[in-house]
């Protein structure tokens, strides 16, 4: 159980997808300027992260490894990735309407996403099992939003700042993003 | 190798297979109109419209959330196609345009300063901004940041300036703004704007009863922009040459110049840029949206008829008039004398009116050639009753039906349309209106000797225009004041020879504030007269009540003989119909008219849509703006107000020429420059004080 806890800490603060790792930058820079876009981005990540940790982690146990052809990792995860956002996408429309509208249309946004994929990567990196993928998967996707709502809010607020014409918009976004992944570098050690 | 293609081309089948037995599973059934109103949509997914993508615009179209317009950056064309998938009529495909109300700027008074917000919609948060007025422009440009089409730029007067060649009317700005001072509005909604509390408006433009907007056509004027000026006057009134002639400017009452100097010759320059129109040999072309296919049908052609007619036939709906006279202009061109409004100058301006596409039908009566019954077999959705109030009011006193006697709007119709009266060599008009001017003054050019009116108070009380009564003072009329007629005496040949009247004395103010005159006992005096004419006021004419129509019966009248309407929609007790002008609300002005057609119009087209006809919100009709009325006003130098060229009293008398001359260009943009430019609380000054 304390395993599990530390993985979560791990993957929400140290490891952070966003900050620590800086995968998935342009949704972090493209969906941050308001803060109704930032909480619909995060929720369709975790989505979508979870079910593809688990359908990545599948195919590389059980596909991948067996026929010794490791090498095609990245290659079909992105077909595999982007399929199953499609199929996602298709079963949500039909049985949970309300949960496909308020996804919206950032569910087919992330099908081949960076911070999606190399959160993928990186459970088969690190060998975890089926277990700890789901929780990484789930908790890095946590990450992921709390990164992204933080950067929203504190965006919403620059806009209307006064900030020199050469900083406006994805420059003091990028200074902002770095001073923010100084301060999670204090987790680091934490673990 | 082989094996890596092997598994991917195997992978990539088994995903396809997979997925398209999903899709037959979770097959969900969309409106096939969603994906054909997509392709005619821009297919840029910039958000523009406010929906995410284009594919969520598309949904809303089709399930009626947004209207074919939807697509900021779409062309006329696609945006028709749209309107054809949905099988809307293309009319509510009218092109939307931003501008901005508040000219304040920064000439506007600071609450206080704030350093360092650059938002409005931050600034708005502390206290309203930091402008003193509370509705206008801060100035910080959030609109120019919303726009991303760099149509918005902030001017050098500090408010935004809105470049129409760039705008695509997405609203971006208008979302932005926290003081609803950018709209984006079609031509038709603007064309059906109405004065509300919370509108930027100077005094003038709050009192105008057609509400012009005053200081920016005198701004125009300043810039030289006549035909701007002409334009921005169209907006609300299509009877600009008629209006600058005999309105008596209520606005200029109202002028702020005028509480510490004149007041602006508002109508003078009205006048001013409406002749320039016609002299220049050019009529400006007029817009008028897409057409709706609705009909409607306009009784009268008077003031209200026209106007109404004139918006209705902008804003796209199909337009018939009917009038029973054998031109078309009712009151103004019947009941105002040649030499205040000549006949050319009519002919002109309701030839313009007629060029949009309005039918027009003389010599029909209302009531008697046809009817409620057959105008909606004909097709006419909604009729608009403008049939003015033509009967006179009698004296009631003996002898009245003597041969000589005459009332007043039946003289001078009769007059206007070419008859020739036998009026004898003297005359005396019964009555202090204009009308009884206008009688008093048409028989002074038809070559009678002496003419007298009489009227029952002193001239101070006489509700004639000031300038009307100096005019007639002029050419000679003789007044008889406090005298009440009492019998007309006539000879054996039963005509007119003398009228009786008693003296009056003012005794204590009545309702009206005006003192009530009271008879002197045994002053009866007699006037020895050939004509008598009678101009004590009018009521509409109902004969169209005979319509046996069965829906007739519920048309009701007030006990004025006027249509019974509600005075905010000018909807009568029949859904359907609608009116305005002197037979909605008794004899008023040209410019009441005029205002309430455009109303009525407003009415009219809720009705054709199909949505309630409800008063518009917050409305302002006859009401003031109680902090933009002030009681001094500071950094005035008084300035002569240009005085209005007229004719000498020698070369008018003997023919119906226009006595008042139109201002010459040098005087008139001297006067222009008299207006202070006012808004609701900010004006220019003459001096800049401290």
């Amino acid at each position: 159980m304390t395993d599990f806890f530390v993985l979560a800490i791990s993957c929400i603060f140290v490891n952070n997808i966003l900050l620590a790792q800086f995968l998935g930058n342009c949704p972090f820079l493209g969906t941050s300027k308001k803060m109704e876009t930032a909480v619909g981005m995060s929720m369709a990540v975790v989505f979508v992260l979870v079910m593809a940790g688990i359908i990545t982690w599948m195919t590389d146990t059980y596909l991948l490894k067996p026929l010794n052809i490791e090498f095609l990792r990245t290659l079909s995860f992105i077909l595999v990735i982007a399929s199953l956002v499609q199929f996602v996408e298709m079963f949500l429309k039909k049985s949970i309407p309300g949960l496909y509208a308020g996804l919206g249309i950032f569910l087919p946004l992330i099908t081949t996403n960076c911070a999606v994929m190399g959160a993928c990567l990186i459970n088969i990196k690190e060998e975890y099992t089926f277990l700890q993928a789901v929780v990484a998967s789930f908790t890095y996707a946590i990450g992921f939003g709390l990164a992204l709502v933080l950067f929203a809010g504190l965006r919403e607020r620059i806009n209307i700042a006064r900030v020199p014409q050469p900083l406006q918009d994805t420059s003091l976004g990028l200074v902002t993003a770095g001073i923010i992944a100084l301060s999670f570098y204090a987790f680091k050690g934490m673990v | 190798m082989t094996e890596a293609l092997l598994f991917m081309l195997g992978l990539g089948g088994a995903c396809g297979i997979v997925l398209s037995f999903a899709s037959k599973i979770f097959y969900v059934y969309e409106d096939p109109r969603i994906a054909l109103v997509e392709e005619n949509l821009a297919a840029a997914n910039c958000g523009g419209c406010g929906y995410a993508g284009c594919s969520a615009a598309a949904e809303a179209v089709v399930t009626g959330k947004a209207p074919p317009s939807v697509c900021v950056i779409s062309s006329p064309e696609g945006i028709s196609n749209v309107a054809a998938v949905m099988g809307m009529d293309p009319g509510t495909a009218e092109p939307h345009q931003a501008y901005n109300m508040c000219e304040g700027g920064t000439r506007a008074t600071d609450k206080y300063h704030y350093m360092g917000v650059t938002s409005c919609k931050a600034m708005s948060v502390v206290f309203g901004g930091m402008r003193d007025c509370h509705i206008g422009c801060i100035g910080l440009g959030d609109c120019v940041k919303s726009c991303k089409f760099g149509a918005v730029t902030m001017g050098s007067h500090g408010h935004p300036v809105v470049d129409d060649n760039k705008c695509v009317g997405c609203g971006a700005c208008q979302k932005a703004c926290p003081k609803d001072i950018i709209e984006v509005k079609s031509m038709s909604e603007k064309l059906l704007k109405f004065n509300q509390k919370h509108d930027p408006l100077a005094p003038c433009a709050q009192t105008c009863p057609a509400e012009i907007n005053i200081p920016m056509y005198i701004n125009q004027i300043k810039r030289g922009d006549y035909l701007g000026a002409v334009q921005t006057i169209r907006m609300r009134n299509p009877l600009l040459l008629s209006c600058g002639r005999v309105c008596p400017h209520p606005c200029e009452s109202e002028c702020r110049r005028g509480i510490e100097d004149e007041p602006v010759s508002i109508n003078q320059l009205k006048r001013f840029v409406a002749d320039y129109e016609m002299f220049s040999g050019a009529r400006i072309p007029i817009k008028c949206a897409p057409d709706t296919g609705k009909k409607v049908a306009v009784v009268g052609s008077g003031p209200s008829g026209l106007s109404c007619a004139y918006f209705l036939r902008r804003i796209g709906h199909e337009v018939s008039i009917f009038e029973s006279m054998p031109k078309l202009g009712g009151m103004i061109r019947y009941g105002i004398p040649e030499y205040r409004l000549p006949d050319d100058v009519l002919d002109w301006e309701i030839e313009g009116i007629l060029n949009l596409g309005i039918k027009s039908y003389n010599h029909v009566k209302f009531g008697v050639d046809f009817g409620l019954g057959s105008l909606m077999a004909a097709g006419y959705s909604a009729v608009f009753l403008g049939v003015g109030a033509w009967k006179d009011y009698e004296l009631g006193i003996p002898g009245e039906d003597l041969e000589g006697c005459f009332t007043g709007i039946d003289m001078l119709s009769r007059r206007a349309g070419g008859e020739v009266l036998d009026l004898g060599k003297t005359a005396a008009v019964i009555g202090g209106g204009n009308t009884a001017v206008d009688c008093a003054r048409t028989m002074l050019r038809l070559g009678l000797e002496k003419v007298y009116m009489v009227y029952r108070r002193t001239r101070k009380e006489m509700p004639a225009n000031e300038v009307e009564i100096v005019a007639s003072e002029e050419e000679g009329v003789e007044f008889v004041f406090l005298a009440a007629p009492t019998k007309v005496v006539g000879n054996d040949d039963g005509h007119v020879t003398h009228l009786e009247y008693l003296q009056m004395q003012l005794g204590e103010p009545d309702a009206s504030g005006r003192r009530r005159p009271e008879p002197i006992e045994g002053s009866e005096t007699l006037l020895e007269v050939d004509t008598i004419v009678t101009a004590i006021g009018q009521s509409p004419e109902a004969s169209f009540k005979q319509d046996p129509h069965p829906r007739m019966a519920e048309l009701e009248l007030t006990r004025w003989n006027t249509i019974e309407n509600d005075p905010e929609t000018l909807q009568s007790t029949i859904p359907y119909v609608f009116t305005a002008g002197d037979a909605a609300t008794g004899p008023s002005l040209v410019v009441d008219a005029i205002g309430g057609g455009r109303r009525a119009a407003r009415s009219i087209d809720l009705f054709l849509k199909g949505e309630k006809v409800e008063p518009v919100v917050d409305s302002l009709q006859h009401r003031r703006i109680k902090e933009s009325i002030f009681t001094t006003v500071k950094g005035i130098t008084p300035r002569k107000r240009a005085k209005m060229p007229e004719l000498t009293v020698d070369s008018r008398l003997d023919s119906f020429v226009e006595v008042d001359l139109v201002l010459p260009e040098d005087q008139a943009l001297k006067e222009a420059n008299r207006c202070l430019s006012c808004c609701r609380l900010c004006y220019n000054p003459d001096i800049k004080t401290a």
